[in-house]
């Protein structure tokens, strides 16, 4: 007994509060982030006050929460009250068990590691819900509404991308997946799987609630949607879930379809033995942050969609094309067209 | 320790259905019901089952309830309608319960399903996922293909029965698209004009 806990135990939890405590400090340096990217957008200059070029912000906006009063409306359901900013954080930071950030370097090494992320991310959507509908409050349970109906639809598109990935690789393992990408940017899957790679991503912007497709929250029409009537801690408490959920999104992203990390540079003669020193976590948050400013940028560029033009876009645009691909997709693997899928393809007889 | 998680599992998994059944608000119930499949799942996972366990996650938890509760919290059910002649069918429920579980320990019983029935799995190292898809597209592609072709048939039917063409709204986008702001506003130029009561605005 004695033997799992120093051996097993022990080592994971520092793992997981490794894990989890990274995340909380990008979390919090992707708010002030995101207020600098889209301030330099719109020729404003962003926070500058709290701390040198305004970097203690997010410290001083998380302080401001921490003390402020969680206010429980009048006839809502106390409990559901409560569960829900935790079923809407606990699937954000339990997807992160699988992501590999490094050869090797994960917290736990499952074969249906993309499976595992699909079902965990799908399970976000409850906090939600249950946020809207324990409020006692139309506004919230019109975001609440609106968003379940965003996510199922998106998820179904977002699935097939995935399909699409597993069908690539051959394989369900992430760590597998990054190192069915190897020799160099053009045999990255964002290649062969261009219209798989955008439907994911323009999803996955979907799934999380972000600007042009946050007509959950849409404060010009239902004030903030599902978290209206959330304040102090409880409020902060979606907020970094949504902002963990944006940076899974990227770093999913740029794992399935981008190399993880595996260098851009393998295969090109002199840069690749100049960068051969850079290690593979380094190529993966730069990717990451790729993915993120691009969140932020598509943020301070599009208005809001109306809501039949989100679901005409899901259903309409976004799962015919994935189906579509995947044929093409499965077509090219059997057929080992090249350069991708001469050697990946093991289909074994028994 | 495999007993005592699984010991926790199966009470978590009874404490959930037994409430799904007795909660009087349906949100509630809807909720336990997630938690009840949410920790089969778990200990689907303890068979290492985990294709299984995972797709009931993504598939059940993810998608059909969600749906699920979508609809019981846009109802506004009556829960005293649905407690009417509760004593009435309480012989005829009793009769029906009695005979399904008779039913099931005549099909599921140790004589069919006991541990002596089955040989021991041979522990593989090879991924779950591919086991069973090299099953159901192989040995079992006959029923795997006529099930998802009755499912399709039901969507389509589904789709059928609710669909009231002369009731319909719908956007015709290519339409939207082509409009111009000059096909909804009119700017007309006109001279200021004295207000007729003669009163100077002040």
């Amino acid at each position: 007994m004695l033997d799992i806990v120093t051996q097993h135990l022990l080592p994971n939890i520092g793992k997981i509060l490794l894990i989890v405590s990274v995340l909380m400090v990008a979390v919090a340096y992707l708010t002030l982030a995101e207020r600098k990217v889209i301030g330099y957008i719109q020729m404003r200059i962003g926070p500058n006050r709290v701390g040198p070029r305004g970097l203690l912000q997010p410290i001083a906006d998380g302080l401001k929460l921490l003390l402020k009063e969680i206010i429980v409306p009048t006839r809502s359901n106390l409990y559901l009250f409560v569960l829900a900013p935790v079923l809407a954080i606990g699937p954000a930071l339990a997807a992160w068990a699988v992501i590999p950030f490094d050869a090797g370097m994960v917290l736990a090494d499952i074969n249906a590691g993309l499976l595992y992320v699909l079902a965990i991310t799908s399970m976000g959507v409850y906090g939600i819900v249950i946020a809207g509908w324990a409020s006692n409050s139309r506004y919230a349970f019109l975001g609440a509404m609106r968003s379940a109906a965003q996510v199922v639809s998106y998820e179904i598109a977002m699935g097939f991308a995935l399909v699409g990935v597993l069908i690539a690789a051959g394989s369900l393992n992430l760590s597998e997946i990054v190192l069915a990408q190897q020799g160099g940017i053009f045999y990255w899957y964002w290649l062969p799987l261009l219209p798989l790679f955008v439907v994911y991503f323009v999803s996955g912007v979907a799934e999380t609630n972000r600007a042009p497709f946050d007509i959950a929250e849409g404060e010009s029409e239902i004030v903030a949607g599902f978290h209206v009537e959330y304040s102090g801690m409880a409020f902060a408490i979606f907020f970094l879930a949504e902002y963990a959920d944006m940076i899974l999104i990227s770093i999913l992203a740029a794992t399935l379809f981008m190399g993880g990390w595996l260098s851009p540079f393998e295969g090109v003669p002199v840069l690749e033995p100049m960068f051969a020193w850079v290690p593979g976590l380094v190529w993966l948050l730069l990717k990451t942050s790729f993915f993120l400013f691009v969140y932020l940028w598509i943020r301070a560029t599009f208005p809001r969609y109306r809501y039949d033009q989100v679901m005409r876009l899901g259903w309409k645009v976004f799962i015919p094309v994935t189906l579509v691909w995947l044929v093409v997709i499965s077509t090219m693997q059997v057929f080992d067209i090249g350069p991708w899928f001469n050697d990946v393809v093991e289909v074994s007889t028994s | 320790m495999e007993k005592i998680l699984f010991y926790c599992f199966a009470g978590i998994l009874l404490f959930a259905a037994t409430m799904v059944i007795t909660v009087r608000n349906p949100v509630r119930a809807a909720l336990f019901l997630v938690l009840a499949f949410f920790t089969s799942a778990a200990i689907w996972l303890m068979l290492e089952a985990e294709f299984l366990a995972i797709s009931l996650v993504l598939v059940y938890v993810g998608a059909v309830l969600v749906l699920f509760l979508f609809v019981v919290m846009m109802l506004d059910i009556d829960t005293s309608t649905l407690k009417e002649g509760f004593t009435r069918y309480l012989p005829l429920g009793l009769f029906v319960a009695v005979l399904i579980v008779l039913e099931l320990i005549a099909v599921l019983g140790a004589a069919n399903f006991g541990l002596d029935q089955f040989p021991a799995p041979e522990s593989s190292t090879e991924s779950n996922t591919k086991m069973l898809g090299r099953l159901l597209y192989t040995v079992y592609v006959y029923p795997f293909e006529i099930a998802s072709v009755i499912l399709t048939v039901a969507i389509v039917a589904a789709i059928m029965l609710t669909l009231r063409p002369n009731k319909r709204k719908t956007q015709d986008p290519a339409e939207q698209v082509k409009v111009r702001s000059t096909d909804r506003v009119r700017l007309v130029k006109m001279a200021s004009e004295k207000r007729q009561d003669g009163k100077d605005k002040s």
